[in-house]
């Protein structure tokens, strides 16, 4: 099974999804910095993706399309903020009008990927993405660190799964 | 999906909302049973005027409903959008387990088509 683990903190909007490869973390990487790898598996079958753009190094930026089964095309791309081959991407997501041009009145969200080599020959990668406005993410990342918010957010969930709707 | 049918501007919206600590406490302390606003400010060391903004955010967020009963407002969770927030992670979640299994099917491409 590829995804081990997932993490959903609805009061926070995170997702963790933890997966786990036989291969190296350079290998893993590879599927990352190798656009016409990227595009093998970041898109649907039905929406395959075309990278026009790929520089993964802090500051860089990959952009991309995905073309649907009418030839209609959606654009999108990711601000990297931060990489460290082979162990770790972090990026900002953004969608993208026809031209290519940022649509600001979209939220963006933010990724980081972790890849660390767990021994026996299995590689594990963490995606966590953050859901929501550049404030709400500084919000977020800030109560991350707080002890107790963690209780509250169970609270949201535990209200959820006692009444559903 | 869920994704579609919310404006990106709603799920922003959503997720603004419950970013703020008094404002997840106030939706689970309404989603027990109808709280007046004042009732809800004696739990905070918060004017009724504060509260009231934090309850005016969750509202326009679809979280909580607000109705006027005599002289009190009396907030209530709206579970269906709170249920909502998850869906919209929930589907995120669909997405990546895609999208990693598809990975692991490109690894597994490469790993035939190498000679070592």
């Amino acid at each position: 099974m590829t995804v081990t683990d997932v993490h959903k903190d609805t009061g926070a909007g995170t997702l963790t999804v933890v997966a786990e490869y036989n291969a190296s973390p350079d290998r893993i990487w590879q599927l990352w910095a190798d656009p016409r790898q990227l595009e093998r598996w970041w898109g649907p079958p039905t929406y395959p993706a075309t990278v026009t753009d790929h520089d993964l190094s802090a500051g860089g930026t990959v952009r991309y399309h995905m073309t649907g089964p009418e030839g209609d095309q959606h654009h999108g791309g990711w601000d990297v903020v931060g990489s460290d081959r082979p162990h770790r991407i972090e990026f900002e997501d953004f969608f993208a009008d026809d031209d290519g041009a940022e649509n600001t009145d979209l939220p963006r969200s933010r990724t980081s990927v972790s890849i660390d080599d767990v021994g026996g020959g299995i590689t594990r990668m963490t995606i966590e993405t953050v859901y929501g406005s550049p404030e709400a993410l500084v919000q977020v990342l800030e109560m991350g660190m707080e002890e107790g918010i963690r209780s509250a957010l169970g609270q949201i969930d535990d209200v959820l799964a006692a009444q559903p709707v | 999906m869920v994704v579609d049918q919310l404006t990106d501007a709603e799920i922003d919206r959503l997720f603004h909302a419950l970013a703020d600590s008094t404002r997840r406490d106030i939706v689970v302390r309404a989603a027990g049973g109808d709280l007046s606003v004042s009732a809800l400010a004696r739990c905070y060391p918060m004017s009724v005027t504060a509260i009231q903004k934090h309850v005016t955010v969750l509202e326009s967020a679809g979280l909580v409903r607000k109705e006027r009963r005599g002289r009190e407002q009396i907030v209530t969770t709206e579970r269906t959008q709170l249920a909502t927030a998850h869906q919209v992670l929930d589907e995120l979640e669909a997405m990546w387990r895609q999208r990693l299994d598809r990975f692991g099917e490109v690894l597994a491409d490469l790993a035939q088509g190498d000679p070592t």
